[in-house]
């Protein structure tokens, strides 16, 4: 029944994109063309990487505040290595921002699973750390485009069968996670701690260790994300992507990951970044001034959120959850 | 929504036990803290001088009313993420209301009404389709300030009536400032209401267990309901604070703040997740933070700099009773 619904909604929502990309073509013709369509998405790659992360991370009941700043602070490292040392080969400094960013990612789980912090409480804390560390490493200086090697800011533009190479790199983690959460245990973890922690531990699944390799998988997406989006604006400097983690919240809440943990899909996740990189990319094509986006990716959420909790009250619950908020009720298994 | 299961059995005589155990954490909070204040006026001879404690009193104020409504907020089990955006929007209808030709009266009036429709807005959308609050309040935070920025774009709000300054730079008294006046007058109203109130105690049997709450016939929604609004009502009057220091409003106003006033409650000994936590420890957290931050800046530490300092201080806070208590547990057990 929940997939049916699930599946539904994925549906509907690409259905929506579908609908949302049509109209915007049928106002601007230009929109529908292959190269302003495949900037589109190529502009919402990083979204959607960094999406894939989260969800992991919400799924096991936490949540990871600290994306946007993991990814400045790899980003500006990254960068000043390279500006510093023109020589080291590029996917050699790619793999060191992964690292770097499962290390940055590895702190906060550490905190969760070991100390056990709430999970918003320690990336609120590693958010502003890591935010702060970047001005200490840098001075608060930029690293321009004249500092990169041609290398390191060609590579996620070059174009590889008729897309951008960080478009590729965005297919390639979806596909990677849509495997992952179907068919390896470790995918399968995510969910069962989540979805229910009791039987998660009776099973012999160790929860907090779940939710450690959620932070560190998080955290290594958003080293990748690092180098790509200091590559691709080609600058670096310290309030790199400031405040991006709410986008990144808000498009696994579009594409219906329950924030109680448990529930959701990668190709919703993959979804719910789409739709907020189409809005983003449809409103300078239709001449609507910038300043309506966040009002706008606001309502959507919002509506999203609204729509989920519908959906999901129609499945029939226990009369008590329904008579108390689901927040309210004791975060047993939720919508196992 | 935070990961832990929470098996927190309620004991029989409730208020004995928290008081015993928050007791000792604002005995911990206000030792860091008058050691803060020590190493202050030892580092530097400017600290003790009153004018500039009363300036430093302005940097924290108007967050500081916000952690009370707050506090009591996430005793209850829920959060509200929208309160910097609210302070946007109420800025920017003043701005709106003070080219109408408002006077100041009429401008705080439109702030906190604003503020108790937004509050309203999220406290519907939290119990009437029962969304937890962070997911309604992320997306209300980006709702909020992005109507701010359609209204006034890449403008700004400069022409405030005279009078309006009052409220952001006025004295009360000598060096007490309308500001610090307020924050304290609140303190004291919020800390009645926490502890002494039916009200406080609802807050906080809500916070321990919802469904025993409804089932002793606590109205649970209407109660969060009315915490959302209060929330929101405040976050107006700080908009008001704020707005009138600064004397001009931009719709970037105040971006981010919602994480220092979490911070302030969640250092001042409140659970995250719901149902314990004083209104003296958000006192006092208020004014560690703000001691922490005048010190370093007056020893010349970048503001970005601070956030660092800040947020080693939450996590260690949190962690440090965590691992206490751990260890204490493994050395019974070895017993």
């Amino acid at each position: 029944m929940m997939s049916a619904l699930l599946k539904h909604r994925e549906r509907f929502l690409a259905l929506v994109i579908l609908a949302l990309i049509l109209v915007v073509g049928a106002i601007t013709p230009s929109f529908l063309s292959p190269n302003s369509l495949v900037s589109a998405f190529n502009d919402t790659s990083i979204l959607m990487i960094l999406a894939m992360g989260q969800m992991l991370v919400i799924l096991t009941r936490c949540i990871d505040l600290s994306v946007a700043a993991n990814l400045a602070l790899t980003g500006m490292v990254v960068g000043m290595i390279n500006a510093a040392y023109p020589g080291v080969p590029v996917p050699l400094l790619i793999l060191f921002a992964m690292a770097m960013g499962a290390c940055l990612g590895a702190i906060n789980g550490f905190f969760v699973w070991v100390v056990g912090v709430p999970a918003i409480v320690v990336t609120l804390g590693t958010m502003s750390i890591y935010r702060g560390t970047i001005f200490l490493l840098s001075d608060g200086a930029w690293v321009n485009a004249h500092q990169m090697s041609a290398g390191f800011i060609s590579l996620p533009r070059t174009v590889v069968l008729g897309m951008p190479v960080m478009s590729w790199i965005g297919i390639i983690v979806v596909a990677a996670f849509y495997f992952a959460t179907r068919h390896l245990r470790l995918g399968r973890d995510f969910f069962t701690s989540g979805g229910n922690p009791t039987a998660a531990f009776y099973t012999g699944v160790s929860v907090g260790k779940v939710q450690f390799k959620a932070f560190v998988v998080s955290g290594m997406l958003a080293g990748l994300c690092g180098y790509l989006w200091v590559s691709r604006y080609a600058v670096a400097y310290v309030d790199v992507a400031n405040g991006f983690e709410l986008q990144v919240i808000a498009a696994c809440v579009i594409g219906g990951i329950s924030i109680m943990g448990g529930v959701g899909t990668v190709l919703g996740c993959a979804l719910g970044a789409l739709f907020l990189g189409v809005i983003n990319n449809a409103l300078p094509v239709l001449g609507v001034s910038p300043f309506w986006q966040m009002a706008i990716s606001g309502a959507v959420i919002i509506i999203a959120v609204i729509a989920n909790s519908t959906a999901e009250r129609s499945k029939g619950r226990i009369i008590l959850r329904r008579a108390v908020s689901k927040r309210a009720t004791p975060s047993q298994h939720q919508e196992a | 929504m935070a990961n832990t299961m929470t098996q927190t059995a309620v004991p029989n005589r409730l208020s004995n036990h928290w008081l015993h155990h928050l007791l000792r954490w604002e005995t911990f909070l206000l030792l860091v803290t008058v050691l803060v204040f020590l190493f202050n006026s030892l580092a530097t001879p400017y600290f003790l001088d009153p004018w500039n404690l009363s300036d430093a009193t302005f940097n924290f104020t108007e967050k500081a009313i916000i952690a009370l409504p707050m506090a009591m907020l996430i005793i209850c089990r829920e959060i509200d993420l929208s309160v910097a955006s609210i302070i946007a929007l109420s800025s920017v209808s003043m701005g709106l209301a003070a080219e109408a030709g408002m006077g100041p009266g009429g401008l705080v009036f439109v702030a906190v009404s604003v503020g108790i429709v937004c509050g309203l807005f999220n406290g519907l959308v939290v119990t009437h389709f029962g969304i937890p609050s962070i997911v309604v309040t992320i997306g209300t935070m980006s709702l909020y300030r992005g109507i701010a920025y359609v209204i006034l774009g890449d403008g700004a709000f400069t022409n405030y009536p005279s009078g309006f300054e009052f409220f952001g730079q006025g004295y009360v008294y000598w060096v007490f400032s309308f500001e610090f006046t307020l924050f304290m007058g609140m303190a004291l109203i919020f800390y009645g209401l926490l502890h002494h109130t039916n009200f406080g105690r609802r807050t906080y049997a809500i916070g321990n267990n919802p469904t025993a709450a409804l089932y002793s016939g606590i109205k649970v929604n209407k109660h969060k309901l009315i915490l959302f609004v209060m929330v929101g009502a405040i976050s107006g009057l700080a908009s008001v604070l704020l707005t009138s220091r600064l004397g001009s409003t931009r719709p970037s106003i105040a971006f981010g703040w919602e994480l220092s006033v979490i911070t302030m409650v969640v250092l001042g000994g409140v659970s995250i997740l719901g149902g314990s936590g004083s209104m003296v420890g958000v006192v006092i957290a208020v004014f560690l933070m703000g001691l922490v931050t005048f010190g370093l800046g007056l020893l010349n530490v970048p503001g970005i700099v601070m956030t660092i300092i800040i947020g080693a201080m939450l996590i260690s806070v949190i962690s440090i009773p965590l691992v206490a208590g751990r260890l204490r547990a493994a050395r019974e057990q070895r017993k």
